[in-house]
């Protein structure tokens, strides 16, 4: 029995009507309690005024400045962390003494906050870029190194036996039977792994200081500036939801082809 | 007494229209053994539900002892087809058959004591503390089997039961059936598509068209009351009657495509 | 055999690199990383049970105290919301939002509402928490069988049974999910909002040892906030394979089939 419950243009349609809605709902009370005095206007400011500071803080190069530092310091730590993790994880998974030999330790490692990190980015790299870098590749690495091991484990047996037989060479085996198996399972390692390298970039810039969207904020907070740092966590918040959006169509794009039943191994 | 009166059911979505039960009747007496036959899509399932009360039919009703379904009855007790799923997976098999008990008010000593009877009747003594998929799949519908009977309904319903589970343990599971039936004089409507086992099962066979559907025709099944599945199922008259059954079910097919 | 053989390969890497650290860092004059054998000593002068109690009592009672409160909330909204198709329509936009705001820039908000004391602490590592395990919540419940409920329906079980006995044991393996996430964000915030402002817990400690430059102690307090982590993920999935013990074995037993 099929269930008439997806598929349906139509209920599609009035999903994403009642979803305009509800984001509507909510830019509505943000309008009305401070101007009813339900909240006060000095901690949460109109959506009106923090709209009008948005536009403001968008004309200025110093806000683009900053939004340039943050998805610098976001991509650049996440393409570390990935090709770092990608290459880790091959090895490590390919050779099972070394996979039982590191799991206790990736174990123990993958847990440790990566804000424990931030005393120790300030001393060596003070405010500058290498700080963000550094929450920031060491967050996302494990997110993705998580995923190819998984994937490196699920490689079939019988198709690494029969590349053997045929006599691949170490690269082809890798090349042509375990990359493919691995693929999809890397690219939710790097989707999530995104995700993490968002928040630890702006927290770096938020706490450490160095320069980006999350420095602005701490600046607007400091200054008094209240619906410019609304705005500008708006703004963080629009971002993630557009990685988000990324991540997901891409893989779904890249992953046509493959008939994905894997669960997803949450990390 | 069950009844379902003038039934039909639309199913709309958006502005597309799909007519599932165009006008079914057909009554069950108190105690009596009725087996639903039907093309495969022929709307049994959706019967069932409106029988049973998870679905509002569009019109006409269903009725328990004179009193109108509108919603799960008290005294009525559902197997479904899919039991991997109808099983909670997260309790044990005594805990599973014990729920609606409790959810009833029954008694702490009485639940024990239901649950116990019920796993020994369909032959799944010792089996209480394990988990549902740590059976075999004849294994788990007896577990939802007991959970029915457990209930003391007076009416079962049971949705292709055996659609899933393989021809030997299907057999078995038919013989417990009948033998439940007649040690506890329960009603059963029993929705099958497979031909031989309405004829096995029942006293009485309802037909049904394909979608939309109406009823084809009805047939007493004047076999012996013993039966069992080597001498029944080689009994000329049981022959004749599947036979019967099949032409039917051939002529409703048939009238569908004009 | 078999067993002594898996506890030396477990045990076996930890043990070289904390050699190695040791060894190389021996006579290491770089003022930022000590010899790990002073990181050591540091480590016991530091964390005596005087400042565990005023430093790092305070933090993980306002870690739980978050903690446990997103989880209420978060489950409590997330099974009204999954149970309701319109409902869930609405506002899963509005939440998709407020997950992807990175969850430290709430700090400075919730600071201009709750001040810096303890409730401050606690709004936020509730604020941030809360998002992964309500949307997981809200998904978990959705995705609930149909027969499973038709099930529920046909016996009876209503009300109050109908959501403690089926729909949450069935959403829970993505609850926990959830829930995992969440302890990693609270321990976070955790951190940070002591960063920002509090007179006392692990994360002010750290940042005042860096401030004054007293590395080794500075050290000693990664390491601490490090074994934190790690002890508090063991918990959990301790804790989560109890409670999920037959999710294990219906996976276990499809995967056979």
């Amino acid at each position: 029995m099929t269930s008439p419950r997806r598929g349906n243009p139509a209920r599609s349609g009035s999903t994403a009507l009642l979803g305009a809605a509800g984001l509507a709902g909510l830019l509505l009370v943000m309008e009305l309690a401070p101007r009813l005095g339900l909240v006060d206007e000095r901690y949460l400011p109109p959506a009106s005024r923090i709209a009008a500071a948005l536009a403001e803080e968008a004309g200025t190069p110093a806000f683009w400045t900053a939004l340039t530092d943050t998805l610098i310091a976001w991509s650049a730590g996440l393409a570390i962390a990935v090709g770092a993790a990608v290459l880790a994880g091959i090895v490590i998974g390919s050779i099972p003494v070394l996979r039982s030999l590191t799991a206790s330790t990736i174990e123990f490692l993958r847990p440790i906050p990566s804000v424990a990190l931030i005393p120790l980015a300030v001393l060596m790299y003070g405010t500058d870029l290498g700080s963000t870098l550094l929450l920031v590749c060491y967050a996302a690495f494990w997110q993705v190194l998580v995923q190819v091991l998984y994937g490196v484990a699920d490689v079939d047996p019988v198709a690494f036996e029969t590349a053997r037989s045929f006599r691949f060479s170490a690269w082809g085996r890798i090349r042509h039977v375990l990359w493919p198996t691995a693929l999809p399972y890397v690219f939710t390692g790097v989707r999530l792994a995104a995700s993490v390298a968002l928040v630890l970039a702006i927290t770096a810039e938020l706490v450490i200081g160095s320069p980006g969207l999350g420095k602005e904020i701490a600046v607007a907070q400091a200054s008094e500036a209240v619906p410019t740092m609304y705005a500008l966590i708006v703004v963080t918040g629009v971002l993630g939801v557009i990685i988000n959006l990324l991540a997901r169509t891409g893989e779904r794009r890249l992953l046509a082809w493959h008939q994905s039943v894997r669960g997803e191994v949450t990390a | 007494m069950l009844e379902v009166k003038g039934l039909r059911k639309v199913y709309r979505s958006g502005n597309r229209e799909v007519e599932a039960l165009r006008d079914l009747t057909f009554t069950v007496d108190n105690g009596e053994l009725v087996c639903l036959v039907g093309p495969s899509g022929c709307g049994k399932t959706t019967l069932l539900r409106c029988v049973s009360g998870l679905l509002d039919p569009t019109a006409g009703d269903v009725r328990v002892d004179g009193k109108p379904v509108d919603g799960p009855p008290p005294g009525m007790a559902v197997v479904f087809q899919e039991y991997g799923r109808s099983l909670f997976p997260w309790m044990s098999v005594r805990d599973n058959v014990e729920l609606p008990l409790k959810q009833k008010g029954v008694g702490r000593a009485r639940r024990r004591q239901l649950v116990e009877q019920s796993l020994d009747a369909v032959g799944l003594t010792g089996t209480a503390s394990a988990y549902p998929w740590q059976l075999s799949g004849g294994m788990q519908q007896r577990v939802a089997i007991a959970r029915a009977v457990a209930y003391e309904p007076q009416t079962l319903l049971m949705d292709e039961p055996f659609a899933a589970v393989d021809a030997q343990t299907r057999a078995d599971l038919e013989d417990l059936v009948r033998e439940l039936w007649k040690r506890l004089g329960v009603t059963i409507l029993f929705v099958t598509h497979d031909i031989d086992e309405s004829v096995y099962l029942g006293q009485r066979v309802v037909m049904l068209s394909t979608s939309p559907t109406v009823v084809q025709e009805e047939l007493a099944i004047d076999l012996p009351d013993q039966r069992d599945q080597l001498t029944t199922r080689a009994d000329p008259r049981f022959i004749q009657l599947r036979t019967r059954v099949y032409e039917q079910i051939q002529a409703a097919k048939r009238n569908a495509v004009h | 055999m078999n067993v002594v053989k898996r506890i030396l390969l477990a045990v076996a890497l930890p043990l070289i690199l904390f050699a190695g650290w040791y060894l190389l860092s021996a006579g290491s004059e770089s003022f930022y990383s000590p010899p790990l054998e002073k990181i050591l000593v540091a480590f016991g002068d530091t964390w005596s049970l005087d400042r565990l109690r005023a430093d790092v009592a305070p933090s993980l009672l306002r870690l739980f105290a978050g903690y446990l409160l997103a989880a209420l909330i978060g489950i409590g909204a997330g099974v009204a919301i999954g149970m309701n198709r319109r409902l869930r329509a609405t506002v899963e936009p509005v939440l998709e939002f407020f997950r992807a705001i990175p969850p430290p820039v709430l700090v400075p908000v919730i600071m201009l509402f709750a001040g810096i004391g303890d409730a401050m602490k606690v709004i936020v590592i509730v604020f941030g928490c809360i998002w992964p395990i309500l949307l997981n919540t809200v998904e978990g419940v959705r995705a609930v069988d149909g027969v499973v409920l038709e099930t529920a329906r046909s016996y009876g079980v209503n009300g109050v049974a109908r959501i403690t006995k089926v729909i949450l044991p069935s959403a829970g393996p993505q609850i926990a999910a959830g829930l995992r996430q969440a302890l990693s964000i609270a321990i976070i915030l955790m951190v940070i909002s002591e960063m920002f402002a509090a007179s006392n817990g692990l994360g002010f400690t750290i940042v005042q040892f860096q401030r004054s430059f007293a590395i080794p102690e500075m050290w000693s307090g990664i390491i601490l906030l490090g074994l934190l982590g790690f002890v508090l993920s063991l918990l959990f999935r301790l804790a989560e394979r109890r409670a999920l013990r037959w999710y294990e074995g219906l996976r276990a037993a499809q995967r056979q089939s």
